[in-house]
């Protein structure tokens, strides 16, 4: 849920990154709450303020969502509020049903905070394209893509991409609030 | 949509900011801030400069969605109030009205009893303020500064 802050002119939208576990969401420089083996126990925040849109300040709160399976709890709360997401997937390919499995526990959780994945600013973020044993994206687009969302190949760990997929939706929740979302 | 559109105007900001300051001299506390409920930081007074408070914003936040989950698996409501108590510092959380927090961040200058009187008083208040608040945003014909956006401004932001 955005907040249009007319004091302070400010548009704040939440942005939260989905996906199996280790594919790479958390990566650069981060609000991390962390467990003992290093992975993300409850979210992963970024502040990003990104320039003005007539006269109002626009700034995107980046959460990352832990992605194995066992932290299913906490994912569904980082998803309250959203105002867009983005799915990474793992592109190598013994990660193909993981994140099978990952699109259907987002659109499960979307669904009981009420909201729904054909309505909601939604686009796919390819990762870990630099690895060698990775999945052709037009293999992978059917598989984890069939609504045919923007989609785009990244390599998180050098940023490649990256920025693509972070404009690609903003603009879509830009637009969103142009609708009056 | 889910939830109502939250949106802050001037009159209203005012408003909580008066009552914001006045608890931080009221609770002896050292800072007091009003998150939403996604995290968002509405109003911050006391000594701000030294704390990142838009990270402790979302971590307040995060950590009310966590209670309110432990709420639900316990089938109770919600738990209205928090209180974490440090060495130095200690900090009380109060969810007002179910849909905003109220942070207040005390030392030894101050004591629980007397943060938990004046967060009393102060949540009544924001609750009016925000109810208040919440009906003018439901109101038709309340224009959105971003319904004339162009797919050019959208753009713009991008093109540095």
């Amino acid at each position: 849920m955005s907040f249009i802050n007319y004091m302070a002119r400010e548009i704040n939208c939440k942005i939260v990154y989905y996906g199996p576990g280790l594919c790479g969401k958390a990566k650069g420089k981060m609000i991390s709450l962390a467990t003992e083996t290093e992975r993300t126990l409850f979210f992963d925040f970024l502040p990003l303020s990104l320039g003005e849109i007539r006269g109002f300040k626009t700034r995107f709160h980046l959460y990352t969502v832990p992605g194995q399976v066992f932290y299913d709890a906490s994912r569904k709360l980082i998803l309250k509020g959203v105002d867009g997401v983005i799915f990474v997937a793992d592109s190598q390919i013994e990660r193909l049903e993981a994140n099978q499995e990952s699109v259907e526990n987002l659109r499960t959780n979307l669904a009981e905070q009420g909201y729904s994945l054909e309505k909601i600013p939604y686009v796919i973020q390819y990762n870990k394209r630099d690895l060698p044993n990775v999945v052709p994206v037009e293999e992978l687009r059917p598989l984890v893509n069939p609504m045919n969302v923007p989609d785009f190949e990244a390599n998180a760990r050098v940023g490649v991409g990256v920025f693509d997929t972070l404009k690609a939706v903003s603009k879509l929740v830009l637009n969103e609030l142009k609708r009056g979302g | 949509m889910v939830n109502p559109q939250m949106v802050m105007y001037e009159e209203e900001f005012n408003q909580i900011q008066t009552v914001v300051d006045r608890l931080v001299r009221e609770a002896n506390a050292k800072v007091v801030f009003i998150v939403d409920k996604n995290g968002q930081l509405i109003a911050a007074s006391g000594e701000v400069e030294n704390i990142d408070t838009t990270s402790l914003a979302s971590l307040t936040a995060g950590n009310i969605a966590a209670t309110g989950g432990i709420a639900k698996l316990l089938r109770e409501n919600e738990f209205a109030t928090q209180f974490h108590e440090g060495e130095k510092a200690n900090i009380h959380i109060q969810l007002v009205g179910n849909r905003v927090i109220l942070v207040v961040i005390f030392d030894s200058k101050s004591s629980l009893g007397l943060v938990r009187l004046r967060v009393r008083k102060a949540s009544d208040e924001l609750n009016r303020i925000f109810e208040a608040l919440l009906s003018k945003v439901q109101e038709p014909g309340g224009d959105s500064p971003f319904a004339e956006i162009t797919d050019e401004d959208i753009d713009n932001l991008f093109n540095d």
